[in-house]
């Protein structure tokens, strides 16, 4: 099978204080469609630089990242753009709603950029919020709603142009364990209904809910671990 | 949802955004008020020059009208010369001088102007006939307030008066047939017009038959510029000058007014553009962290630009609406004070309100307002996304 996202000898190097960090180091991996893949590690290892340069936020000193078949370095920066606005769905550690826009036009943003017309992203919106379970919340702003029912509105929002892939960063960082569980149990039915999901965390919890760990030390893959086969 | 975007942003600090719009209104009405001062007298002189439709003025050579007490004498000859010339319709000679009507120990005083009612272009008049009778005048409100007599009173007036001796010269019975209002007048000032020939006789001036000046009237499409070197040519004891002339004087005399203003309308908008530029700086700051998510779930750098460029644009354009009404009511309160003016003819304003430097001043506020969103959008647009997310995650 032809994989969805495929990985190759990765590398980025910080420079800090006139220091490399070297972040990643000469990290390879393939992502099939409807994967769920953790990755896990101590902190500081190179988790989130590793999820920035699988999503196209951030360009790898070295190596190749491939989404369908398009090769990132091959695109200037207002492709990337497009590219990660059709493609790839976020969902960060903080919610990073926009605070002045209700939980509806939270998730109407990345259609509107897309071109999509106003009735019909507007009715998506409405669907994704009753799937992430915030059907009676669509006018609520960010400050109105609760960690978790901000996390989910920013889950909705990275669905909203179906992407191929979503990638989260720590989506249970800042919640309290049962808020935590709640978010853990709807990515499970994302994955269940077909969504292919990459999620670094350190959650133990969350982690066991993929289908395979990666795990990370120092930059690099130290080892490989799969939970279950795909469906 | 850009436009939605920005003005959610906005409101989201009114104080803030109240604050700046109060800000940029201040500028703005000093702006409009600068751009209305640095036309607004000469505009004001060129309507008040044209508004007789006389394009030329004579008076004696190497003088402005009035400038000075020279006379021109053989008034007659010279209006006699002016009409041989086909292009010259009509010409109104005229002579200033001074009047005195005896009150109690004392006189009050009036600027006289000795005309030929039927072709004058020096005052309108409001009510009553003009003074067309050898013994009639027409006088301001000042005139009358001052002489506490009315329309049809009989007055004895002098055309010299020895305020030491107290004795006058020159007098006569003169009837005020009407009211009128003088159009090269400052406000406040005493003023009559009668018969020319009355005035001269009054004056002293009836053997040379002299006068201040001359306006002459040249026909529909006929050639100001051509009958004013005739004019030259045929009668060389006067200047001519015309209205275009006239203004270019005017223009030197008023040069320094223009810089003022194009110095203080400059610096208000520098203030308001600064102030604009501030408040998107600090705007854009607090949210590096959303604008940063922003671009990495795929807005283009172009959105967000116009996104941060539309609120400056909004606070500008909010501050300029209510800047220009501001600046109309200042000029209005200026006008009425500089109004009184000395030595300045009460039609002339200081502030002349023309639509044209409405949309000026609306349109250089508009510009500042997209230029000062220039360098926060800038900065929003270059923000490193990985180290952003990372930093702002951290905070
Ligand atoms: N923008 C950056 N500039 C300098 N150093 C960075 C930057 N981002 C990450 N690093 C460094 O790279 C290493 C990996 O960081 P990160 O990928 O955030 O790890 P993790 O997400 O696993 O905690 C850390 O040592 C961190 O200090
Ligand atoms: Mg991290």
């Amino acid at each position: 099978m032809t994989a969805l996202l495929s990985a190759r000898n990765l590398r980025r190097d910080y420079l800090l204080e006139g220091e490399a960090v070297h972040a990643v180091r000469d990290v390879s991996l393939e992502i099939a469609p409807g994967d769920y893949v953790a990755i896990v590690g101590p902190s500081g290892c190179g988790k989130s630089s590793l999820l920035n340069l699988l999503g196209g936020i951030d360009r790898p000193d070295a190596g190749e990242v491939a989404i369908r078949g398009q090769r990132l370095a091959g695109l200037g920066d207002r492709e990337l753009t497009r590219f990660r606005l059709h493609n790839i769905g976020f969902v960060f550690q903080r919610f990073y709603l926009m605070p002045v826009l209700t939980a509806r036009e939270n998730v109407e943003l990345p259609m509107a950029e897309a071109g999509v017309p106003p009735a019909v992203r507007r009715a998506r919106a409405a669907e994704l919020l009753a799937y992430v379970g915030l059907a009676g919340r669509a006018r609520h702003r960010p400050p109105q709603l609760s960690g978790g029912e901000q996390q989910r509105v920013a889950i909705a929002r990275a669905l909203a142009n179906r992407p191929a892939l979503v990638l989260a960063d720590e989506p249970t960082g800042e919640l309290d364990a049962r808020t935590g569980a709640e978010i853990i149990a709807l990515f499970e039915r994302l994955n269940a209904d077909g969504t292919t999901l990459v999620v670094v965390t350190h959650d133990e919890e969350l982690a066991r809910a993929a289908r395979r760990v990666i795990h990370m030390r120092d930059g690099a893959i130290v080892h490989h671990e799969v939970l279950r086969a795909r469906a | 949802m850009r436009l939605a975007l920005a003005l959610a942003s906005l409101r989201q600090h009114r104080a803030r955004t109240v604050l700046a719009v109060l800000g940029v209104a201040v500028a703005a009405a000093m702006l409009l008020d600068m751009v209305m001062l640095s036309s607004g007298l000469r505009e004001s002189f060129r309507e008040l020059l044209t508004s007789r439709g006389f394009q030329l003025r004579l008076s004696p050579r190497g003088t402005l009208p009035f400038d000075t007490e020279a006379t021109i004498a053989d008034a007659t000859g010279i209006v006699d010369t002016l009409r041989m010339n086909a292009d010259v319709t009509a010409v109104s000679p005229v002579l200033g001088g001074q009047i005195h009507v005896p009150r109690g120990d004392g006189a009050v005083t009036a600027f006289a102007l000795g005309v030929h009612p039927a072709v004058q272009g020096d005052y309108e008049l409001l009510s009553g006939r003009d003074a067309l009778a050898a013994d009639a005048m027409v006088v301001n409100d000042d005139f009358l307030r001052a002489t506490g007599a009315h329309v049809g009173d009989t007055l004895v007036v002098a055309g010299g008066y020895n305020p030491q001796l107290r004795t006058f010269t020159g007098e006569r019975r003169l009837v005020i047939s009407g009211r009128a209002r003088f159009l090269y007048l400052s406000s406040g000032q005493n003023a009559a017009a009668l018969p020319l020939a009355t005035l001269q006789g009054m004056t002293g001036h009836a053997n040379d038959d002299g006068v201040s000046l001359f306006m002459v009237r040249v026909r529909d499409g006929g050639n100001v510029e051509g009958v004013r070197r005739w004019i030259a040519a045929h009668v060389p004891r006067v200047e001519a000058i015309s209205i275009a002339e006239a203004m270019a004087r005017v223009d030197e005399r008023l040069s320094y007014f223009r810089q003022l203003s194009f110095i203080l309308g400059a610096v208000s908008l520098v203030v308001g553009f600064l102030l604009v530029t501030t408040l998107v700086t600090v705007s854009v700051n607090e949210r590096v962290g959303e604008i940063a998510v922003m671009r990495a779930i795929g807005v283009s750098r172009a959105h967000v630009v116009q996104q941060i460029l539309l609120e400056g644009t909004v606070i500008s354009l909010g501050g300029a609406m209510l800047g220009l009404g501001l600046g109309v009511v200042t000029a209005r309160y200026l006008n009425t004070i500089l109004s009184r003016f000395p030595g300045l003819p009460a039609a002339i304003d200081f502030f002349l309100f023309q639509p044209r430097a409405v949309w000026a001043s609306l349109a250089m506020l508009v510009a500042a307002g997209i230029l000062a969103g220039i360098y926060p959008s800038a900065r929003a647009a270059a923000l490193p996304l990985a180290r952003t997310l990372r930093e702002e995650a951290v905070a």
